[in-house]
């Protein structure tokens, strides 16, 4: 499986994403500076990891949303190839208006930094063909704007269409209809604030992440 | 040329960071604040020429998001535009 993970100024889980992927498909991640104009070809997934790129300036992933890559994320996207964000990553993807939404500084104000347990919903994406929907995993997450918000509307459109990734089981941040993760319309990208990519080895003491993974490359089949 | 934007966040959305505010400034000890509201201010150094259009551009692409947020526009010498 050929993958990119991309990397920003700021971003710190760019090194976890490539050994995560690396060690489920057995195939070393492409890192991909921000600067960039072009992907590689023949890429099966594209990753957008989390981390603060840009110092958190502005809006959490508001700045690197409008880097030069992201041009060529949004039309490999658009191609129908799977994008994944994680955390600093799903804030990023919303930014870029290629996820409906956006993260908020966290309901409790502060970092929230911990292990979490999840409720699998309903999506249907190559990052959740892992799992079952109604089943809890634990991930952990990092963040301090995990705040998930959007009209009711774009809420009750999420839930219609059966793309919510995964849902907090108990409260985490505020996040509206305790949302963790959605994909898009065509179930190819996929942001969450949890990190799948630190739940994949023995010794992360759990190992819930790593089916992620696995579900893409048997996806994805390669 | 000056220009002016204030970014807040829309009613209705939580504003945490205002939250806190208001409760430190009641263990000041100061009374009478029903509620706070925090948001940014953005100054602008624009060349002649550039179009309240433009400016609006600018808030719409980068420097409020409006999915949650709402931005005002003070340019000294024009209304400004509001969304």
């Amino acid at each position: 499986m050929k993958s990119a993970v991309i990397v920003f100024p700021g971003s710190n889980c760019d090194r976890d994403m490539i050994v995560g992927l690396e060690t489920v498909t057995g195939q070393r991640p492409i890192p991909i500076w921000h600067r960039e104009t072009t992907l590689p070809d023949g890429l099966d997934v594209i990753a957008v990891p989390g981390g603060f790129s840009y110092g958190d300036y502005l809006r959490s992933g508001a700045m690197a949303a409008n880097s030069p890559v992201m041009r060529a994320v949004k039309d490999a996207a658009e191609r129908g190839v799977p994008v994944l964000g994680v955390c600093n990553g799903f804030q990023i993807l919303t930014e870029a208006g290629l996820l409906p939404g956006a993260l908020m500084r966290n309901a409790g104000i502060r970092f929230v930094c911990r292990d979490v347990a999840l409720t699998v919903g309903e999506a249907r994406s190559p990052f959740t063909a892992g799992y079952r929907a109604g089943e809890q995993v634990v991930f952990p997450v990092a963040h301090h704007d995990g705040n998930y918000q959007a009209d009711a509307e774009t809420l009750d459109r999420l839930e219609g269409e059966g793309r919510i990734a995964f849902r907090y089981a108990g409260e985490c941040n505020g996040s509206a209809r305790h949302i963790a993760g959605i994909v898009s319309e065509r179930g190819n990208v996929l942001g969450m604030m949890p990190h799948p990519e630190r739940a994949v080895e023995p010794a992360h003491g759990n190992q819930d992440g790593r089916r992620l993974f696995e579900g893409l490359l048997e996806t994805v089949g390669a | 040329m000056k220009t002016r934007v204030y970014v807040t966040l829309k009613n209705g959305v939580l504003d945490p960071q205002g939250k806190a505010i208001h409760h430190a400034l009641e263990g000041l000890g100061f009374s009478g604040v029903n509620d706070v509201r925090a948001g940014k201010l953005i100054e602008l150094d624009l060349a002649e020429g550039v179009s309240d259009e433009d400016v609006e551009a600018m808030c719409r692409k980068l420097l409020a998001n409006t999915v949650i947020e709402n931005f005002r526009i003070e340019r000294p010498e024009s209304q400004g535009a509001a969304a």
